[in-house]
């Protein structure tokens, strides 16, 4: 295959740059020393990360979005390794009618699912609850949580399976001794996968939060409506990070291009 | 099929996705058919919700040409941002699969990574970017001697478009890159030995095998964007909405919930459509691809 040309390596220069430039625009921000929004041209300082302590909105909202994604991607979980198991090994009438409904949450808005749960959790007496925005996102992260396991559990070979039950094993002892340890590394970046959608989720969340529920992106959200300022770059500074942290790993535990592959794919 | 598998009962399939089955059917299709009757509700002021079946809503976004504006709006923009991560991002993708391994993995996590970071922050970054007349991106077009007057990108459907086109591009690369994989590099070569030069090669052999992907990396991009919420009510502001920026404003400020439902309704079925309809049509255009 030839290689790029100088013209191609200056068009992908530059495309790196704008890619890269907001997200670096924002973390060097948080770093000023101004009361202002300013870029850090007289020195780093600190400042603003210190001032995120005097605002324990931002504070209880993480704990919130970090509660919300890790145990809205563990019963995400609970749901989807069965009907991936199914989905995988059996061909049953109806089963692509099931898959597509499982993969739905990808092709629906996200605005419109707000809006659902919403009326939903509203009529239900449940509205502005914790419980209510652990069952929201249990649906939005399915589909992730789906598609890593079942893609585990296709490639998983059954002839261990096979010598188990052959040896006795069968039902719970089978699943918890042999299929699931198998499947694991899928399961487990299904979960990943599952938490960082959780985590980042804006659009659906902000009609489901209420004061005390608010999760860190709504927090944020709301709180750049009213107005833009150092405080808020800081706190995207650290959530960039944690992201950051989490993509890496999932790179070296999973293969990033493989955890993205079909991510946000309407449904095929 | 396994013997395994044939071995168990034909419920079992059933017994292990009822409970997903169950939970999807009570929590989203029970949900979205609320949302759906909801928008046939009546609203007042002083009376709230009023369960009785009209069609008020319905008929206030046909007639009033502010819902018509503001739909138009959403697609201008949804149509504009597909463009723009076609045309960069599908040469990009292109450019990615010509490097050597480790470039070429390092290069996609910096361009695919983004998608992983809170929209809310990169929006953020953009605003920072853009910010008023003097604004970062301002300065360096007009050194560059790109534009001689400042363009106004807060506020405005030029920055809703380049902000959004930022955020969606990870899927377009992704897109393309995903049919790259699937072309044999021995093309190109033949060609070359057969004479064609780059132009050609790329008109010729390169554009034609990766277009399903560019079409359905299009798909994806422009339906995120028609429903997209964080960038277009933080680049847009309060006064320029979209159909997302309008529904959330229906429900949270104004309270006229069977509105709001009708205008996501409107959206969830005209996107539906659209993506149905282009999958079908792509998917005929390049049977053979797909085969």
């Amino acid at each position: 295959m030839r290689r790029n040309g100088p013209l191609a390596l200056i068009f992908h220069t530059i495309f790196v740059v704008v890619m890269v430039a907001p997200i670096l625009v924002v973390c060097l921000v948080a770093f000023t020393p101004e009361g202002f929004l300013s870029l850090p041209t007289n020195g780093f300082s600190l400042r603003w990360f210190r001032a995120i302590a005097n605002y324990p909105e931002f504070i209880h909202a993480f704990w919130v979005s970090l509660g919300l994604g890790a145990l809205s991607s563990f019963v995400a979980l609970l749901f989807a390794v069965p009907a991936a198991l199914a989905i995988a090994r059996y061909r049953f009438r109806g089963r692509d009618a099931l898959a597509a409904l499982f993969l739905s949450p990808l092709m629906i808005p996200h605005v419109v699912l707000g809006i659902a749960f919403l009326r939903f959790f509203t009529s239900a007496g449940l509205g502005g609850s914790f419980a209510a925005l652990i069952i929201a996102h249990v649906i939005i992260v399915f589909p992730f949580a789906l598609r890593l396991t079942l893609a585990a559990a296709t490639g998983m070979d059954l002839s261990v399976e096979m010598a188990a039950v052959s040896l006795g094993a069968g039902g719970w002892t089978l699943f918890r001794r042999v299929t699931l340890p198998l499947i694991l590394p899928g399961v487990i970046s299904g979960w990943a996968l599952a938490f960082i959608q959780s985590f980042d989720d804006l659009t659906m969340t902000v009609f489901l939060a209420a004061p005390g529920t608010e999760t860190l992106p709504v927090r944020m959200f709301l709180y750049i409506q009213d107005n833009i300022d150092p405080l808020v770059t800081s706190v995207s500074a650290c959530v960039i990070a944690i992201t950051m942290t989490a993509l890496i790993l999932l790179d070296r535990f999973y293969g990033l291009d493989r955890v993205l592959a079909g991510k946000g794919d309407p449904g095929r | 099929m396994s013997g395994l598998a044939e071995e168990r009962n034909a419920r079992a399939p059933w017994a292990l996705t009822a409970p997903a089955l169950m939970l999807f059917v009570g929590v989203l299709l029970v949900p979205l058919a609320m949302t759906v009757m909801l928008s046939f509700h009546d609203w007042g002021q002083y009376k709230g919700i009023e369960p009785v079946f009209i069609l008020k809503n319905w008929q206030e976004i046909a007639t009033d040409s502010y819902y018509a504006e503001m739909f138009w709006r959403t697609f201008r923009i949804a149509i504009l941002t597909t463009l723009l991560t076609a045309l960069l991002g599908a040469p990009e993708a292109y450019i990615l699969n010509r490097m050597s391994g480790r470039w070429k993995s390092f290069f996609l996590l910096v361009i695919l990574g983004p998608l992983l970071i809170s929209v809310v922050a990169r929006t953020l970054g953009w605003a920072l970017l853009f910010g008023g007349n003097n604004g970062l991106v301002n300065k360096l077009l007009m050194s560059a001697g790109v534009i001689r007057f400042p363009i106004p990108f807060m506020f405005t459907e030029t920055g809703m478009v380049v902000a959004l086109a930022h955020v969606m591009m990870p899927f377009m690369v992704l897109s393309v890159w995903a049919a790259l994989q699937r072309l044999d590099p021995q093309i190109e070569n033949a060609a070359m030995s057969l004479g064609a030069g780059p132009v050609t090669i790329i008109r010729r052999i390169i554009m034609p095998q990766i277009m399903p992907g560019v079409l359905s990396g299009a798909i994806i991009v422009f339906s995120l964007s028609a429903s997209a919420f964080a960038t277009p009510a933080i680049i847009g502001g309060r006064r320029l909405k979209v159909a997302a920026t309008l529904a959330y404003d229906e429900f949270l400020n104004t309270l006229n919930w069977p509105l709001g439902a009708a205008v996501a309704t409107l959206l969830l079925v005209a996107l539906v459509l659209i993506v149905v309809g282009s999958n079908a049509l792509i998917e005929r255009r390049y049977a053979e691809v797909f085969r």
